[in-house]
């Protein structure tokens, strides 16, 4: 059954502002009857007080009855919000002029203590139940169904590659601005990077999902708790390994095709990326389970994109793209830093102990701002230093960083409520690493 | 062909909100607030199967009882209400594309946000696997002002028809 939200110890609390009570009991010809009436409650015996209303047949004396009170607010163009109702049950006597119940049960739900998302989620069990047994009657497999294409969207995360694209963009940024530049190569790079992040995707949902994370999570987002493309039955946990494994084959076919024809320094950086990728969330080593998550991203999202994209333009390593990739790397590990933040009581229970799940909400804040501070203080250096002074462009982002701090602060224990904080944190990242990226574009163009 | 009259016809065109009471396993009056929809011949109703305990119950017995009460979710002058008992039948073949061409015209009259939410159903996709709820009136009860320490009026649409 679908969680209720009814306070059992406060049952007549949670009734006395609703404008009428729905009573409802079975009639002589068997037919359940559910009519409208004015209710008064009594603290002191705990029960409920109904106008027997007029409908003919009334309920037999001792008989259990079901009386529900249920309000919404109509939102004219749109719908309707304040969705509320509580039901209870008990059996019903006469006393004077009035029926009473004492009420032994109740199931409800008010969308202002339980929200609509998560009533969902917790109702994901009832969904299989009833499939399963379609199943059974009719001798075939009933799933829920969504076209190939969203799938393949929704398992492998697809919105997600800014987190790859925004590196490797910026390792052919400065390749070209030392004189070097093959787009042939670049898009490899890309296409390589891409499906080892869409594999890491994959393979972090199959890993979730076997350690019981995921299952835990019943407040997943657009931005946290996986794709829950397992859980919802649409891709068996299997087909996720098969996906995994593929577009990790791809990513290491694409490499050792490079390596091969850029060199031998490119092997220790993607053998260095891979292991990252798969250590992050894979047994024995799975990072992200013992607070290494954030530094996982941030190398393989920063330095190793970003210095692996420009050795194969260049050939050759260096510290600017190196330090380039700094802000970006910072920028990606608070990404994720961010979006655990909702799922930090399902990992807590699946003992994936990441940063947010061991730190309190201050610190995490503090830490946040730190590391803003941190990624902003690199971005003024490098542009008075090593990095062309246009990179500065990259400050314009600031004001969402603090639109960031200003969500965290207001909206930390609240999943739904952070998703527009979780949004513009993945913006400060894409639009920072796209700056930064025009900055050495403009100063190209210009020199 | 309309079995009811037309006062209880306006309501349920009107009402965003209704309470659906149906009998559980064990014979036991069970009430869910849904949105009643309306062809001018039966009730309909729907549920996703994330909520589909009522499409279970129903299933195990068909008798039910619709009424009509909330003058805040059924904006009509003047204010009624009615109860409607009938006879239901779940229709659950294609839990994700048989209830779009029945109940999803009239769904989206009473919830015109329905017509933007189903558009991206990939983000919740078991809400949008539901079942239809088709209830077929056998008598109904009306209280033209809405209150019910009066005597309604009843009809009996199968004799009527």
């Amino acid at each position: 059954m679908a969680p209720s939200t009814v306070r059992e110890e406060a049952i007549l609390e949670d009734v006395q502002d609703f404008t009428h009570a729905i009573l409802a009991f079975v009639d002589d010809e068997g037919y359940p009857l559910n009519v409208a009436t004015s209710f008064e409650t009594d603290p002191s015996s705990g029960a409920i007080r109904l106008k027997p209303p007029k409908v003919g047949p009334q309920p037999r004396e001792g008989a259990e009855v079901n009386v529900t009170f249920s309000h919404i607010r109509p939102y004219p163009g749109v719908g309707y919000d304040q969705r509320r109702y509580v039901s209870l049950w008990g059996a019903v006597r006469r006393d004077g002029g009035w029926l009473v119940v004492m009420p032994e049960r109740s199931h409800g739900w008010d969308e202002d203590r339980l929200h609509f998302f998560e009533l969902c989620e917790r109702s994901v069990p009832v969904g299989h139940e009833y499939m399963r047994k379609l199943s059974r009657e009719r001798g075939e497999e009933v799933k829920p169904q969504l076209g190939l294409g969203w799938l393949i969207f929704l398992a492998t995360r697809v919105p997600f590659l800014t987190a790859t694209i925004v590196p490797i963009l910026l390792g052919g940024m400065v390749a070209r601005s030392h004189g070097v530049s093959n787009w042939w190569l670049w898009l490899l790079c890309l296409i390589g990077g891409a499906a080892i992040h869409l594999g890491l995707n994959v393979l972090n949902d199959v890993s979730d999902t076997t350690s019981g994370a995921d299952q835990a999570n019943v407040n997943p987002t657009m931005f946290s708790g996986g794709s829950r493309m397992i859980q919802y039955g649409l891709v068996s946990l299997n087909a996720m390994r098969v996906a995994s494994f593929a577009l990790y084959a791809i990513g290491i076919g694409i490499g050792l095709f490079l390596v091969a024809t850029r060199g031998i320094e490119l092997l220790w950086i993607g053998m260095a990326g891979v292991f990252l990728s798969v250590a992050y969330t894979a047994p024995p080593f799975r990072l992200v389970y013992r607070g290494l998550g954030e530094i996982c991203v941030a190398l393989g999202f920063g330095p190793i994109m970003v210095l692996g994209t420009y050795f194969v333009i260049t050939q050759e390593l260096a510290w600017e793209p190196f330090y380039a990739s700094l802000p970006v790397a910072i920028l990606i590990m608070l990404v994720l830093y961010v979006n655990q933040i909702p799922d930090r009581p399902s990992d807590a229970r699946a003992s994936k102990n990441t940063i947010v799940v061991r730190l309190s909400r201050e610190k995490i804040i503090a830490g946040y701002d730190l590391s803003m501070i941190a990624t902003y203080l690199l971005i003024a250096i490098g542009a008075l230093t090593i990095m062309p002074a246009w990179t500065l462009l990259g400050l314009l982002t600031i004001p969402l960083a603090l639109k960031v701090h200003k969500g965290l602060s207001s909206h930390y224990e609240h999943p739904y409520e952070l998703m527009a904080a979780m949004g513009t944190n993945i913006m400060v990242h894409l639009a920072t690493g796209l700056l930064l990226s025009v900055g050495y574009l403009i100063d190209i163009i210009l020199t | 062909m309309s079995t009811l009259p037309v006062e209880i016809e306006e309501l349920l065109n009107s009402a965003l909100a209704a309470e659906l009471t149906v009998l559980d396993a064990k014979g036991r009056p069970v009430t869910y607030p849904l949105i009643p929809l309306y062809d001018g011949e039966k009730i309909y109703m729907h549920s996703s199967v994330l909520f589909s305990r009522k499409l279970e119950h129903i299933k195990g017995n068909p008798r039910v009882s619709v009424t009509i009460t909330d003058p805040i979710a059924a904006r009509i002058e003047p204010f009624r209400r009615a109860t409607i008992q009938g006879d239901a039948r779940v229709i659950d073949d294609d839990l994700h594309h048989g209830w779009e061409e029945k109940v999803l015209p009239l769904w989206i009259e009473k919830e015109p946000i329905i017509k933007k939410l189903v558009k991206q159903r990939f983000a919740m996709p078991l809400f949008w696997e539901r079942a239809v709820i088709e209830i077929v009136p056998r008598r109904a009860f009306l209280w033209r002002e809405g209150r019910t320490d009066i005597d309604p009026e009843v009809f009996e649409p199968e004799k009527v028809a």
